[in-house]
């Protein structure tokens, strides 16, 4: 079974919010190599006119990946997660994650292409404050490698 | 903040200059931390028996793991994460990270254009080749850099 072209256009709920602790940038921070004190310490990110320290740029990851298990667990999109490899990652930021946000996510599957034997899936995951103001959109192409692959 | 725009006057970048590169030494101990920290926990990531099993080569990086790293050096040029607008990768080659020797990721960050953004302020497209092993592991790889306000 391939992927379900129809599911192309198909907007997700948005997935649980997530509250950004400290820590967790600090743990995210550390495991990407940041030695950048605005990713660490809160006083160098109130320094640069922050609230409180600053996510790495890929953090978005962590809020986007929520959507995409609802993408993956989509009964009639015949997405086999034993065959998904990871193509492309895109974000593009309003302004960067910094602890103490609340983040709520809503996927949009952007399109569905077949490439010799393989799926392609685009999303996009828009990342909302409290407020509702746009923080990133996270675009991600996954890759489905066909059955005989 | 002086010296964060002194830094940025996108007057003195040219084209094909060098802002950063930094190379980083990935053991299978980072893997299992940025499994941990990104709540990625494919095991192909950590597990020789079951990235074998699937046709892989060995225990690879997450690619998000790499694309993470490989904007480092640019953060810390610039000083503010707040100021990247845009960041893509396509992952067009795993990073292997062997068991005992680990793998070694070089990032270079060149300027590959500098651009007058919508509303008129400028940006600066910063490409980054990503190699391991002598081969480039990212293709694609740009980040967007607004302009410190003065």
């Amino acid at each position: 079974m391939g992927v379900n072209p129809d599911i192309a256009g198909r907007v997700f709920p948005p997935a649980e919010p997530y509250l950004v602790g400290r820590e967790k940038i600090r743990e995210f921070a550390r495991a990407v190599f940041s030695e950048n004190p605005v990713n660490l310490d809160p006083d160098a990110a109130r320094a640069r006119g922050y609230a409180d320290i600053v996510a790495p740029p890929t953090f978005p990851i962590v809020v986007q990946e929520r959507t995409l298990a609802q993408l993956l667990a989509e009964p009639d999109a015949g997405i086999d997660f034993t065959r998904v490899v990871h193509g492309d990652q895109r974000f593009k930021y309003s302004r960067p994650i910094v602890a103490g946000d609340e983040l709520t996510a809503t996927l949009t599957v952007t399109s569905v292409k077949s490439l010799g034997g393989h799926s392609m899936v685009t999303s996009e995951s828009a990342i909302v404050d409290a407020t509702g103001a746009h923080v990133v959109t996270a675009t991600s192409t996954l890759v489905v490698r066909g059955d005989e692959s | 903040m002086t010296g964060l725009t002194a830094t940025l006057d996108f007057a003195n970048l040219t084209v094909g200059m060098v802002v950063a590169e930094r190379e980083f030494h990935l053991t299978r101990d980072s893997l299992v931390r940025y499994a941990g920290a990104s709540g990625d926990f494919n095991p192909i990531h950590y597990r020789d028996d079951v990235a074998t099993s699937v046709g892989l080569p060995g225990v690879l990086a997450h690619g998000m793991l790499t694309m993470g790293i490989a904007a480092q050096p640019v953060v810390d040029w610039i000083g503010d994460p707040g100021l990247v607008s845009d960041y893509q990768v396509r992952f067009t080659r795993p990073v292997l990270v062997d068991a005992t020797e680990g793998a070694l990721v070089r990032v270079v960050a060149r300027v590959g254009a500098i651009d007058a953004s919508a509303d008129g302020h400028s940006e600066a497209r910063v490409d980054l080749t990503v190699t391991s092993a002598d081969e480039t592991v990212l293709g694609k790889a740009q980040l967007r850099i607004r302009a410190a306000s003065a």
